[in-house]
């Protein structure tokens, strides 16, 4: 610990910190451009500018001066305050004074530093500097004439989302940040750029013009487009929502989010159920409440209870999935579950589908093996934090599943389970990366246990865990990476078939005569056989309300106060931003007033009562958040053999997963990008 | 003045033979196991002894830099550059050296790398020196076929490596830690610092740059002993330099002299004296295009070192002495160097980025007498917000030639404003 004295406030701060930090520490605020303390330390704008005494009579950049015992540091004497206005002035001359035209006009540090900083008129009196404004994708616009050369978007993608892609050019005046060749950013991460530029150089496209920030409505939120659960606020003007920017939470994104989730807002508008519909006569037609229940009413009690299905899909929150199986509970009916993919396996300890590690945990891990996953788009805030420990060093991976670019290096094992087996064997010389390895974890993709073989891959993901050492009182290396958001929750609540009762692929394919999607749209649902009455509860006209034979609308997680479980366990709570369009209402409402009105009313009026209950009989939605230790290392079940062929991705293009995404112009724009051969072939 | 025995380039004109041989003749490679016997704390302690300063510019005690050096590795290698990257406007010593002294080089690179404890030694040579890179590479070749290098270099037990990388020819590459990035494949912008080369340099791992001049010297320090460096020259500012005398005189040349030579004398001596007579001299800059211009009644008195010329606001720099006689536009030449910066500043920081484009606008509204007096004010106060406040000392170069200007010539700056009426510009209806 060095301590040091900063504008006369003594501050203690670990060897090592820059002068930048413990200021922060002291709670004093410099300004800076370049500066990111999740990225390396440039320098380069001279904001950070401090003086220092017993240094050479000049001002120092804190942001990468190392703080050493008994320094004494002033944030704002005449020498910095001049210091600081001079930069300020070089970085005013070549940057266009196009405030009231500028997306960043109100977010912008520039603007912000400038009223501390900057001269009331200019002295410059020649042309400004102009750049071209390359095309980087449909996600982000660029205006390079704005640009400051902080780099921090060339830190961001290099180092965190690992591609390599923009760079400066040229020199001296004319540096350029470019891509060099024209060409549309490849990371999904790109959309933090956006965030990291301190100036209105990199704005987001499909939101450019549209609002100012504070005209803007914030709330805080989860993000449900992948399990990670990232930290997400809402902007929001009137019923619109605007905008989705990541907030900070060290132990779950830091402060990234990725592209799908940040950019898949103008999906919330698009293709909305916003009344009910009932199917007459093979058409559908816009109903009211009062006639889409009875004629759901109609349907259920000439059934069987034995006969009656639910299936809660990839988006659902926990109180509404918590209020259908309870209806169905009430119903007679043990015929639900969440696994809508298909997959089968042992879910009766929560270790074994969760992310024991913890996203925050991969950073203690020494050695990785990734089965049947690619994370880069599963999850690809995830993956950045992968990339960040690789990139620390001593982090050996190692892929069974096809060789993809992860932005990371990796030994590829094998294509298919028979690696697994080959590990297990000890006859892959991964076996001896792992064996050496004091922490070494798994990540089983979930699109692994999709499989006919899922429970048994399941089973042999588990016991090379048991095997090499993952399993300890204060390590868990037993990784499920979920891609659905409401996963983890369902499974906590248990919403998976009773004893004897119908699982997913049973009731897809006719088991079910009543079958309640809420939510469901995986692709299965299309082939739902006649027979079967289908009542689809969601928000967006897709897969499942094309097949429905009465609609409910309900609320997109913007729309409602809900509770999600991400991948690692970690129970969050996400706001309401906006009110669900027209007729549509909040999912556990639907539920509750259409089990009063077949007579099996739910036990609970609010959603305050709604939450005791959950937490009353699933006490896991009341516990603290914590890491499990690996002291039981019985593994799940799964007798049957593994089958042999290669892992397939869960995923067929990051950008289009669900119905939100798949409703968002800017996503098909991203996908047309990207995926150009893809789409030719279709 | 000095004598001919005490030159260290006793080939500098190229007059004899350049290869192995010759440099056998002159003295070179003669028994340098002996030298690295003494081991590395005498080497370093003789550099320390020798009171030579870094002859890149900067004026840094060498032995001093040398003993930054871990004497104990921590796992990671140490490596020695040679900046060979002579950009400096006016600057062509090192160029004569590697034309004609390779093998000084070489030796020198040895002895410093053991000094340092570095098995592996560049030579970072800016990409316009192709004929020298080309002789250079012939003379390290002849090195390590006469087993002086390489493998047991010289005999003495110590294995050394020495690669020659050619720049792209970026000024700035001159600065040491540009020159890192530059050979580590990357763009070349000077890094922060601290951490300091010698800590975390080349590829993370500690590091010693050096000038060509700087360690072509050390071999002859070696044989003659510290104390006969140190006789040469002024207290604090020991032994010999090249000077390299261009512009306005009769015969513009290199020349080794010792520090201390007073300025005339040096100009008379060796370079044939200024273009018609002393009293023709407008202006002398003395160390390159970043070392601040002197007026004829500084150069009288001038003595050429470290030290006075730092008294004097200007700096010993590379020691090119550019020579501007009466005929000279003083404005417009620094105009001229104010381009140059301009062109060069590697655009990494704000201050250099955005204030040498500012300042060349501005010498060119003085140089084309469209500047008001306010304007030179400004352009004053640019320089000092650029000076002082960036990663490396281009700030500085690029400001001092014209602070230099405003010291020496203010009267010629101003008279070049006086008359100058500024156009009324038309006034928007408001």
């Amino acid at each position: 610990m060095a301590k040091l004295t900063i504008d006369g406030i003594e501050v203690e701060v670990p060897n090592g910190s820059t002068v930048i930090q413990a200021a922060e520490a002291a709670g004093i605020e410099i300004p800076r451009f370049c500066y990111h303390e999740r990225l390396s330390v440039a320098g380069n704008c001279r904001m950070c500018l401090v003086e220092i005494e017993k240094m050479p009579p000049k001002p120092v950049a804190s942001c990468g001066q190392p703080v050493a015992d008994g320094m004494v540091v002033h944030t704002d004497s005449e020498m910095v305050r001049k210091g600081r206005r001079g930069v300020m002035e070089f970085l005013l001359i070549n940057h266009p004074l196009d405030c009231p035209i500028c997306d960043q006009g109100g977010e912008c540090d520039l603007q912000d530093e400038a009223v501390a900083y900057g001269r009331d008129t200019s002295r410059y009196e020649d042309d400004k500097r102009s750049v071209a404004q390359p095309d980087w994708g449909p996600l982000v616009r660029t205006t390079m004439t704005r640009c400051i050369h902080c780099t921090r978007c060339v830190r961001f993608t290099t180092e965190v989302a690992g591609v390599a892609e923009i760079g400066g050019t040229f020199r001296g005046e004319s540096t350029k940040i470019s891509t060099y060749v024209e060409k549309a950013l490849s990371s999904e991460l790109s959309g933090n750029i956006i965030d990291l530029c301190p100036v209105g150089a990199l704005t987001s496209k499909p939101y450019a013009f549209t609002a100012r920030p504070w005209e803007l409505r914030k709330t805080d939120s989860i993000d449900v487009l992948d399990a990670l659960g990232s930290n997400i606020r809402i902007d929001a003007r009137g019923a619109e929502v605007l905008r989705i920017l990541p907030r900070i939470n060290d132990d779950v994104n830091e402060e990234w989010l990725g592209d799908k989730s940040r950019f898949s807002v103008d999906g919330l508008k698009r293709r909305r159920l916003d009344r009910p519909w009932i199917r007459e006569n093979g058409k559908l037609r816009a109903a009211s409440w009062e006639e889409a229940f009875a004629a759901i009413a109609g349907k259920v009690k000439a059934t069987a209870p034995q006969k009656l299905g639910a299936l809660a899909g990839d988006l659902a929150d926990v109180e509404s999935m918590l209020a259908l199986k309870e209806f169905f509970a009430a119903m007679g009916s043990k015929n639900i579950d969440c696994r809508v993919d298909g997959a089968s396996f042992d879910a009766s300890k929560r270790a074994f589908y969760l992310f024991n590690t913890t996203i925050a945990g991969i950073e203690d891990a020494d050695a990785l093996l990734i089965i049947g996953s690619n994370p880069r788009h599963e999850a690809p805030v995830l993956n950045a934090r992968i990339r960040k420990h690789w990139l620390d060093g001593g982090f050996k991976i190692g892929v069974v599943g096809r060789a993809q670019n992860l932005t990371y290096e990796f030994d590829h094992v094998g294509d298919g389970p028979q690696a697994l087996q080959a590990l297990l064997d000890g006859t892959h010389p991964f076996a001896d990366v792992l064996k050496a390895a004091a922490r070494p974890m798994i990540i089983l993709g979930a699109g692994a246990l999709a499989r006919p073989d899922g429970a048994a891959i399941h089973a042999a993901a588990w016991q090379l865990a048991a095997r090499f050492n993952m399993l300890s009182t204060d390590w868990h290396g037993f990784n499920l990476l979920h891609h659905a958001a409401a996963r983890v929750g369902a499974l906590d609540l248990g919403f998976l078939p009773g004893e004897g009762a119908m699982d997913a692929k049973a009731m897809l394919s006719g088991g079910a005569e009543v079958l309640w999607l809420l939510g469901a749209d995986a692709q299965a649902v299309r082939n739902i056989p006649a027979h079967s009455f289908v009542v689809y509860q969601g928000h967006h006209g897709d897969a499942g309300a094309a097949r429905a034979d009465v609609i409910l609308p309900g609320a997109a997680y913007t729309e409602k106060d809900g509770t999600y479980v991400n991948t690692e366990g970690r129970v969050q709570q996400a706001y309401i931003a906006v009110k669900p369009p027209g007729d549509a209402r909040e999912d556990w409402r639907i539920l509750r007033a259409i089990s009063a009105y077949l007579g099996h009313a739910l036990p609970y009026d609010t959603l305050a009562q709604l939450r005791d209950h959950l937490r009353a009989q699933y006490p896991v939605f009341a516990e603290a958040f914590r890491r499990f230790a690996g002291t039981d290392a019985t593994g799940p079940a799964g007798a049957a053999a593994l089958g042999s062929g290669a892992f397939a991705p869960l995923l067929a293009n990051y950008y289009q997963t669900d119905v939100i995404s798949r409703s968002s112009p800017t996503m098909a724009a991203c996908v047309a990008t990207h995926y150009p051969v893809a789409e030719a072939a279709e | 003045m000095l004598s001919d025995s005490d030159r260290i380039y006793q080939n500098l004109y190229g007059q004899q033979d350049w290869k192995l041989a010759g440099a056998r003749a002159r003295g070179d490679w003669d028994n340098t196991a002996a030298i690295l016997a003494k081991g590395r704390d005498a080497l370093i302690e003789e550099m320390k002894t020798s009171g030579m300063r870094g002859r890149g510019g900067a004026g840094f005690p060498t032995g001093m830099k040398w003993s930054f050096m871990p004497k104990q590795s921590d796992g990671r290698p140490s490596y020695v550059v040679i900046n060979a990257d002579e950009s400096e406007p006016g600057t062509c010593k090192d160029r004569d050296i590697i034309r004609n002294e390779p093998h000084k080089l070489i030796e020198g690179t040895l002895i410093a790398s053991f000094a340092m404890g570095a098995n592996k030694a560049f030579i970072y040579i800016r990409g316009e020196y192709y004929n020298e890179a080309q002789r250079l590479q012939f003379a390290i070749d002849e090195a390590y076929n006469a087993g002086l290098i390489g493998k047991n270099a010289a005999g003495s037990g110590w294995d050394f490596d020495l690669i020659l990388q050619r720049g792209a020819g970026a000024y700035i590459c001159g600065e040491e830690s540009a020159m890192l990035e530059s050979l580590e494949g990357k763009k070349g912008m000077p890094r922060m610092k601290p951490p300091f080369p010698a800590a975390m340099g080349l590829y993370g791992c500690p590091t010693t740059v050096n000038n060509v001049e700087t360690i072509a010297g050390v071999p002859t320090i070696m044989r003659r002993g510290a104390g006969w460096f140190a006789g040469l020259g002024r207290p604090k500012n020991a032994g010999t330099k090249i000077f390299c005398i261009s512009g306005h005189v009769n015969n513009p040349c290199n020349v080794e002299e010792e520090l201390g030579i007073p300025l005339k004398e040096l100009i008379e001596k060796h370079a044939g004296g200024v273009r018609g007579g002393w009293d023709n001299l407008q202006a002398i800059i003395p160390g390159g295009a970043s070392s601040p211009v002197l007026n004829k009644a500084m150069c009288d008195t001038q003595i050429m070192d470290f030290d006075s010329l730092a008294a004097s606001k200007s700096m010993m720099g590379s020691g090119a002495i550019i020579v501007m006689d009466k005929s000279v536009d003083v404005v417009k030449a620094i105009w001229r160097l104010s381009k140059f910066f301009k062109h060069e500043s590697c655009g990494q920081c704000t201050p250099c980025r955005e204030g040498t484009g500012w300042m060349m606008r501005q010498m060119d509204r003085i140089v084309q007498n469209k500047a008001s007096l306010a304007d030179i004010h400004l352009l004053e106060q640019v320089t000092t917000q650029v000076a002082g406040h960036t990663i490396c000392a281009f700030g500085e170069a690029a400001s001092w030639p014209i602070q230099g200007m405003m010291r020496a010539f203010r009267p010629e700056v101003e008279a070049r404003a006086t008359d100058y009426q500024p156009p009324v510009q038309a006034q928007a209806a408001e």
